[in-house]
């Protein structure tokens, strides 16, 4: 009986020799290409670390900046000013963003009639390509320039910058949440709002914070918005959304232009704290994501 | 609606439905029934020439019939008849879907729920719906429940109402050492009457029933049958299913939809035979019933 079944496709022929050959080298690129990716990030960060470590001290995250005339003993300096300005113009666009960009995700997910939500959706593209030195003149000329500069003005720059972002990747977890749970809770008599607001919004919940992450995370290293709005330079600790105040991308941009190695070391210090901050909050976001899905899902 | 050729879509029907054709049904089923018409028959739902349109041409077209207090009311047709359209009409469900109209009228307690001062959101309170596949939402068992109940307004003995929406769905003894646990965790057959749990929680007067077991193994089928016998003492049943031994296994009145050709060439569904279950199936008075429900269907 065992003779009658053909056998001969169970060994390796040349035919199949060539298949795996190529599933090899797709492999292997992909393979390569993800090695290359991760590559680059753990050399940039590195480097940005290696640089910077001998700035990273104690003072360097409590003290103002002081500015040396180069005779004496070098005056403890730190980059205090410009770590609280960064959070705060940060904090702030995100305030900006935030609300705005999660409703509009719901009204072109939701709402809007389809042609115009796409129509909408390619404008956020185009918005979200838009260069940020542009956002900052476009801020500059309609709300600095005759008023003066403060760091709302800033926020509001990066504000800009951050809906589209926020609210495209909202939109794209919101169209993965089924129509069957929203037709579950229309069912029981729930309003359009209300299922939106208990049964959508929770679902797509760690997507949103995903997409916000990324996009403070990029707000946050943006210099030029920060050129023409705040603060160029600033030894002032202030706290005063309504003044000029420093942040990092500032600081690094002003002291790597000095002639001092010093200062170019600090900048190197400051980069790598960015790159803290970053990371921070993105693992507190997704720590807080992970908790309230866990908790949605009902395993406390 | 996608167009459906008829002939064809009848040679792909659900193989347990072919399996027990063609004298399907089996007889002690429909014997053990009483004959409706000796039952009170009190209107709830009275359907006229319900016509509804996804854009283009109508998907039902003309159906006419009323529905009965405290029954169970079956819809059974091929595929594509329109059965589903149709349910999801009595609910107001498909004002969801874009370009979706309807003509005629749908009496519910002689109020017409179509007319322009209905607040569909009032009309979901009173009639609930169960959906084909499980759609628990990713929350606890508990919350799933409390779900509609928190929306209403209902919060007083939240926990009691839980308990005896899920007693009455016959699922409390199987979940209530675990009601903080997430209802995904359920299997299927548990969801569905979790599903059907959290409908009764807004306590409606009309259930609508979209192929409820059409995802379910027969185990689990057998009890969400069970449970409609059991809950149709209190509520209004109407059930879709393309499962003709289940609705004679639990209906009291069936309603027979299938495909016709209209005057400009659209296939549409429309009402063919509405009567007792038993006479549906041993004494159709169109023939067109009659080979649907013997296994020959053209």
């Amino acid at each position: 009986m065992s003779a009658q079944v053909p056998t001969a496709d169970l060994f390796r022929s040349e035919r199949m020799r060539r298949r795996r050959i190529v599933n090899w080298i797709v492999e292997g690129a992909a393979t390569i290409a993800a090695l290359i990716a991760v590559a680059v990030l753990v050399i940039v960060v590195s480097s940005v670390v290696r640089r910077g470590w001998g700035a990273l001290n104690l003072d360097f995250f409590t003290k103002t900046p002081a500015l040396y005339s180069g005779f004496g003993p070098r005056p403890a300096s730190g980059i205090a000013p410009a770590i609280i300005g960064t959070l705060i113009i940060i904090g702030l666009a995100l305030l900006m963003a935030l609300p705005v960009a999660i409703l509009t995700a719901i009204y072109l997910n939701e709402l809007a009639p389809r042609k115009l939500a796409s129509v909408l959706t390619l404008a956020f593209d185009v918005l979200n390509g838009i260069p940020a030195i542009v956002l900052g003149i476009f801020v500059f000329i309609f709300v600095v320039v005759g008023h003066g500069q403060a760091a709302w003005k800033a926020s509001f720059a990066l504000a800009i910058l951050m809906v589209p972002m926020i609210a495209r990747s909202t939109q794209e977890v919101l169209a993965l949440v089924p129509i069957s749970m929203r037709e579950a809770s229309l069912a029981l008599g729930a309003a359009k709002w209300r299922t939106t607001l208990s049964v959508v919004l929770p679902q797509a919940v760690g997507g949103i914070v995903t997409g916000a992450t990324l996009a403070t995370a990029r707000a946050a290293g943006e210099t030029a918005p920060l050129l023409f709005t705040s603060a160029l330079y600033s030894d002032q600790m202030s706290y005063d959304p309504r003044q000029p105040i420093a942040s990092i991308p500032m600081f690094i941009f002003t002291s790597a232009e000095q002639a001092d190695p010093v200062l170019h070391q600090q900048a190197w210090g400051a980069a790598a704290v960015l790159i803290g901050i970053i990371l921070v909050a993105s693992l507190v976001a997704r720590w807080f994501a992970d908790r309230s899905i866990r908790r949605l899902r009902g395993e406390r | 609606m996608t167009e459906v050729n008829y002939p064809v879509n009848i040679s792909v029907q659900d193989p347990e439905e072919r399996a027990g054709l063609p004298s399907a049904i089996d007889p002690s089923l429909l014997a053990a029934k009483p004959p409706t018409a000796t039952l009170a028959r009190d209107r709830v739902f009275s359907i006229e020439n319900l016509t509804a349109f996804y854009g283009g041409a109508p998907a039902i077209r003309d159906v006419t019939f009323e529905i009965y207090q405290r029954m169970v009311t079956a819809i059974i047709g091929p595929s594509g008849c329109g059965k589903s359209t149709f349910i999801r009409c009595l609910n107001r469900m498909n004002d969801v879907i874009p370009n979706f109209k309807t003509e005629g009228r749908i009496l519910y307690h002689d109020v017409d729920l179509q007319a322009r001062t209905i607040d569909p959101v009032g009309v979901r309170r009173r009639i609930g719906m169960v959906f084909q596949r499980p759609n628990p939402f990713p929350k606890s068992i508990y919350d799933n429940i409390a779900y509609g109940p928190r929306i209403l307004g209902l919060k007083d003995d939240l926990d009691g109402r839980v308990e005896q929406a899920l007693r009455r769905a016959a699922l409390w003894d199987e979940v209530k050492d675990r009601l903080k646990r997430s209802a995904w965790s359920l299997s299927g057959g548990q969801q569905q009457r979790l599903c059907i749990a959290r409908c009764l929680a807004i306590e409606p007067e009309v259930i609508l029933m979209d192929e409820p077991a059409s995802a379910l193994d027969p185990i689990a089928t057998t009890r969400i049958e069970d449970l409609m016998h059991e809950l149709k003492r209190d509520y209004t049943i109407v059930v879709v299913t393309h499962n003709m031994q289940q609705a004679a296994r639990v209906a009291d009145m069936t309603a027979f939809f299938s495909i016709s050709k209209g005057a400009e060439g659209h296939r549409s569904g429309v009402l063919v035979e509405y009567d007792d279950t038993k006479t549906i199936f041993t004494q159709p008075k169109d023939s067109r019933t009659e080979d649907y429900v013997t296994g020959r269907f053209g």
